[in-house]
């Protein structure tokens, strides 16, 4: 009961919410693991010489709705560690992230196979303490033979990418026989652009502009938390009006989401006019982002310390507009979806996630919520404004993309209110406040559309960021489309990729 | 029965106007055309898009135009999904190291005549991820023979369309 959450929780704090073990206690870490199984993997990460984890652990296991964070540290002399992700399958592809950025090695990972790295940057280990030169010809990609198939005269791949229609670049490889999909495998890093390179000795606010650039449809997310991330390590707060306008941008950008995604999945089902529909209204929307915000898609509003630019005078008025018109087309689009024979044909029971998939890999956002695992971190982890603003969250246990099509509706609705109530409760104040120039530490998570956007870093005495990792909702999502394929035929590839929409930009980092 | 009411509604929609390239980028993309003694593309535009890396903002910018509220059909410009359709090859994206062989594969296989325009500040070699060692140093130009750059952070999808619109007139004033 609760093995890795006191293995963990008896080793002591070095800083806010974060354990230090020792090797011995980390090398217990994977059998514990395995005894608690509804102990969340979110992150893996490092920095040159030392492992982090963060967990979400669920206080009451019945009520899988609330979460708290539990972060993990272990030093690593030697350049090894124990891996984790025999006993959590997603932490395989953060132990490859390691290697190809920081050059730690899983002993006993599940996955030596590089990641991020294709052999095609100058360096080699580019955050390691002594990054090293390389060159030559880049490998050969290996992909993940089919068992009991390597051989089978009537199997074969089926390469896609790594342009793909719809964009986010990325490797897609089926192992086919006839159409129907044995293995699907995700090969990414592609958009690699070495994010955290870049931020390392920058100031919060001059990394902000950096990490509103980690994944621009949740520029918006990402931003928060990182800002929340910053604020912790120097104790300071945003004001409460910062709070407000960010959730106004946050709830702007799930709506602008979910209507896209919405139609994405629509027009893969054959229902292109569904898709024209959505378009025009989530152009409606960024419209009134623009009138509000001075920008439609949000980028380098909210900063550490609060937002970097006050609603417009006439911005609430705008925004509210646009809300109505959204308002009055949703019983339409929620008619289309529901009464729709032939949408029905193609999204009941279609790209189906496994939900012990989904609970292993603790896949968050709609993908999660469609399938039974509940935690939403406004509500479950939950962050200014939200607590003093009225919202449900809806969730189902299907899994298959008609679950997540509802979803997305019924989440517009809550985010139409949260917007609603947030512009209601704005007071006069100040927007921004500057951090104080200090050493410190800090996490910060937020809901994007997808899921859990978590962000961590330390900053120096010259309050300069030391050490900084970025965790993108998306990283479940991809082998979550691995697993919803398996089995499937391969003509619902673009329905599964549209329903789930992972994005790559978010996980290349 | 819904359809034909959202056809009405998409139908009446009154069209965003029509931006107007500037007829300096108009003119020197003609000389560009002329000096290049390119044959005329005819009257439409087929485009693929191809992110490498970036944030994704530009691209969702791009993608924009196709919906009604810029109707970019309406000019004949369209979005191809395969390279050996494609007149322009679109990049937004810092031109990644990890994708830099894909870029140019896709260029290979287009037909001529064919064009590169960067979309975004990252494409344009002026970007946020410049300096870092999983980037070309100069964006797309590093990679590809750039003919347009559309600058931006991300651009708005009219200032895209005003780009596309110049290829267009360069074109048709060489007629
Ligand atoms: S130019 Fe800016 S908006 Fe466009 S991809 Fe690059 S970072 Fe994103």
């Amino acid at each position: 009961m609760n093995a890795a959450t006191r293995l963990i929780l008896a080793a002591p704090l070095v800083a806010p919410g974060r354990h230090l073990l020792e090797a011995s206690a980390w090398a217990a870490l994977p059998a514990a693991l395995r005894q608690e199984p509804e102990l969340d993997l979110l992150a893996l990460w490092a920095e040159p010489g030392m492992i982090h984890v963060a967990f979400l652990a669920h206080d009451d296991r019945h009520e899988l709705g609330r979460g708290r964070l539990l972060l993990a540290s272990t030093p690593v002399p030697a350049g090894r560690y124990p891996a984790l992700s025999p006993a959590r399958p997603m932490a395989a592809w953060f132990e490859r992230t390691i290697a190809d950025l920081w050059g730690l090695l899983a002993e006993g990972g599940t996955d030596g196979r590089p990641w991020l790295d294709h052999g095609r940057w100058p360096l080699a280990r580019p955050l390691s303490a002594r990054p090293v030169a390389q060159g030559g010809e880049p490998p050969q990609p290996v992909f993940l033979p089919v068992e009991g198939a390597m051989d089978a005269e009537d199997v074969f791949q089926y390469p896609l990418g790594p342009v793909l229609p719809g964009g986010n670049p990325a490797h897609l490889r089926a192992h086919l026989r006839g159409g129907t999909v044995l293995r699907l495998e995700a090969r990414l890093g592609y958009g690699h652009k070495g994010l955290f390179a870049l931020m390392h000795g920058k100031s919060p606010r001059a990394a902000a502009r950096l990490v509103a650039r980690l994944a621009g449809d949740a520029t918006v997310a990402h931003a928060w938390a990182f800002a929340l991330a910053a604020e912790a390590a120097t104790n300071t707060p945003a004001p409460p009006r910062a709070a407000l306008l960010r959730a106004v941008m946050a709830e702007a950008e799930r709506i602008g989401n979910h209507l896209l995604d919405w139609g994405e999945t629509c027009a893969a089902a054959g229902f292109g006019w569904a898709q024209a529909r959505s378009l025009v209204l989530r152009e409606r929307l960024l419209h009134a982002n623009e009138l509000a915000f001075g920008q439609r898609l949000l980028l380098d509003r909210v900063v550490p310390g609060g937002v970097s630019i006050d609603i417009a005078a006439s911005g609430a008025e705008a925004m509210l507009e646009a809300l109505v018109v959204i308002e009055e087309e949703l019983p339409a689009f929620q008619s289309v979806h529901e009464t729709h024979a032939g949408l029905q044909d193609r999204i009941c029971a279609a790209a189906v996630t496994p939900a012990a998939a989904v609970a292993l890999l603790a896949a968050g956002g709609v993908a999660g919520r469609s399938a039974g695992r509940r935690f939403d971190t406004r509500q479950g982890a939950p962050y200014a404004p939200y607590p003093s603003l009225g919202f449900s969250v809806p969730g189902h246990a299907t899994g298959d993309a008609d679950a997540r099509l509802r979803l997305r509706l019924q989440e517009i609705v809550e985010s139409l209110g949260l917007i609603r109530a947030a512009l209601a409760r704005l007071e006069p104040g100040p927007t921004l406040v500057s951090l104080p120039v200090q050493a410190g530490e800090g996490t910060g998570m937020v809901e994007s559309h997808r899921g859990e956007a978590l962000h961590w870093l330390t900053l120096d005495e010259a309050g300069l960021i030391r050490a900084c990792f970025a965790r993108d909702a998306s990283w479940p999502l991809w082998p979550l489309l691995e697993a919803a394929m398996q089995g499937q035929a391969v003509a619902d590839l673009p329905l599964c990729r549209a329903s789930l929409n992972p994005s790559s930009h978010g996980v290349d980092l | 029965m819904l359809w034909p009411k959202l056809a009405r509604s998409l139908l009446h929609r009154s069209h965003a106007t029509a931006p107007a390239p500037h007829p300096d980028t108009v003119a020197a993309l003609a000389e560009r055309m002329r000096a290049a003694g390119q044959t005329r593309l005819g009257r439409s535009l087929r485009i693929l898009v191809v992110e490498s890396g970036g944030c994704g903002a530009c691209a969702l910018e791009v993608r924009a135009l196709a919906g009604a509220a810029y109707d970019m059909e309406r000019y004949g410009l369209h979005f191809v999904t395969t390279p050996r359709q494609a007149d322009i090859l679109l990049v937004t994206g810092p031109a990644t190291r990890n994708m830099t062989e894909a870029l140019q594969r896709a260029w290979a296989a287009m037909p001529e005549p064919k064009w590169v325009v960067a979309v975004g500040d990252c494409a344009g070699g002026t970007g946020p991820f410049q300096g870092s060692y999983a980037v070309e140093d100069g964006g797309v130009n590093a990679v590809l023979p750039l003919d347009l750059v559309v600058p931006g952070c991300p651009p708005a999808p009219t200032l895209v369309l005003e780009g596309l619109l110049a290829l267009l007139e360069a074109q048709a004033s060489l007629g």
